[in-house]
């Protein structure tokens, strides 16, 4: 008599395969979009006097107060009321850019305070207009030296992208979990999942340590 | 947009919300203790070099670091059948949150601990202090006060990614909101009040950890 359930089989790799690309997929959109606008908004928030700052700063720390997943879920659901069918996937890239960029501007403005004024001051006297000082002198300075930070906020990009499961995205933590209520192998298979994001996350953490190591001296 | 909004409803289950925001602390607050003691150890261990507690200590760290928190949870609450361990929603998400925040603090720990040079107790021994006088007026208190943000900010991570108790029916403050929804439909306004709720949660938490260090370091931070 075949049991209910039917064990992990060769049969699966393709649907693993495609939660794989799924959670790289959502993770790269967010990094992009995310790293783009909060380049944007921190540029902003830099340039922008202590009451503007103030108050895109509180309104960014609403996205990095409230769970990721509460966000999620309120935005889908606020999207059906307003009778759009969207599809998980451009529901949770929008909410997943949106936070990731909340914690970008965080990091790029930090970039850009820590060019020191008098570096300005000399671009402008040498005859350098606005925006080429922008771009010739303060972004190149800056962004070399967010790096490790950028990479930090990128992987824990990578590893809240799981959460997306949540509005019904078939990330690889999603896929997991259908497959484990078919073949109650959890172990064997939430294992897999631990090693996959750890493959992921491991070498770039160390490279972002290198490169933060190789900078400090 | 023809959507009316029943705030009532939610009013009338404010107490069971209220729980479930209790909860949410409760087990945030118990995951730092827990998380605090163990990091202390993996640290000791780890800049000791005591094997085999060592090795466990580095890889303890990078699991925690490297994989996600619901990934984490997963194996604490599904993972851990396997080996006949049944844990119940809160003790689950407990373990999982445990286990995230002591790899996290152990790093932390052990870059604060660096950070105050070797000079200091020396110098301080040649003041004729004992070793226990040096850690207790020399290098602890200075090592404590670079850990406080880092610890603060891991406190208001456990808060915030304790929601992650929804996806195994934990009745913390999102899944007590998950529950009240599914009984009413009033999604919306239910997760707006829980994220109201996180918000207000996370302020005061970063509020009081202010107002502390305030006392705590007389401004000079």
């Amino acid at each position: 008599m075949g049991s209910l359930f039917t064990p992990l089989s060769w049969n699966d790799t393709g649907f693993i395969l495609t939660g794989i690309l799924n959670t790289v997929t959502i993770s790269v959109v967010a990094i992009v979009v995310g790293s783009i606008l909060g380049l944007i908004v921190g540029f902003i928030r830099s340039e922008s006097n202590k009451y503007t700052n103030a108050l895109l700063g509180s309104i960014l720390d609403v996205l990095r107060s409230v769970p990721l997943i509460i966000q999620l879920i309120l935005f889908s659901t606020f999207i059906g009321i307003l009778g759009y069918n969207m599809n998980p996937f451009v529901t949770g890239s929008i909410v997943l850019s949106l936070y990731t960029m909340a914690f970008m501007s965080e990091v790029f403005r930090g970039g850009f305070d820590s060019v020191h004024g008098s570096m300005e001051i000399a671009s402008r006297s040498l005859g350098m207009t606005y925006w080429q000082t922008v771009r010739y002198v303060r972004f190149p300075i800056s962004l070399r030296a967010i790096f490790p930070s950028w990479l930090g906020v990128a992987l824990s990009v990578i590893k809240d992208s799981a959460l997306v499961s949540v509005i019904g995205y078939m990330e690889l933590l999603r896929t997991s979990e259908q497959l484990i209520s078919r073949t109650q192998q959890p172990l064997e298979i939430l294992i897999g999942v631990g090693i996959f994001y750890f493959v992921i996350s491991y070498p770039l953490s160390l490279y972002g340590k290198y490169v933060e190591r190789k900078m400090a001296v | 947009m023809n959507y009316e909004f029943h705030w009532n409803i939610v009013f009338q289950k404010m107490p069971e919300l209220l729980q479930g925001a209790f909860v949410t602390l409760h087990v945030s607050v118990l995951s730092m203790l827990l998380g605090i003691v163990l990091a202390v150890l993996l640290a000791i261990a780890k800049m000791n070099n005591i094997k085999p507690f060592s090795s466990i200590a580095t890889v303890w760290v990078e699991i925690a670091r490297n994989t996600p928190a619901l990934f984490q949870i997963y194996m604490a609450y599904f993972g851990l059948g396997a080996f006949g361990i049944h844990l119940s929603p809160y003790v689950a998400v407990l373990v999982a949150l445990v286990f995230v925040n002591a790899g996290y603090l152990v790093e932390t720990f052990r870059g604060g601990f660096q950070s105050i040079p070797t000079t200091q107790y020396h110098a301080s021994k040649s003041l004729g202090m004992s070793s226990y006088q040096v850690y207790r007026y020399i290098i602890l208190p200075q090592m404590f006060r670079r850990i406080y943000h880092p610890m603060t900010n891991q406190f208001v991570w456990s808060i915030l990614m304790s929601s992650l108790g929804i996806l195994v029916g934990m009745s913390e403050l999102s899944g007590e909101t998950q529950r009240l929804q599914s009984l009413s439909f009033r999604t919306l306004e239910f997760f707006i009040v829980a994220a109201f709720m996180y918000y207000v949660i996370t302020k005061l938490v970063l509020f009081s950890a202010a107002m502390i260090s305030k006392k705590l370091f007389k401004g000079e931070i």
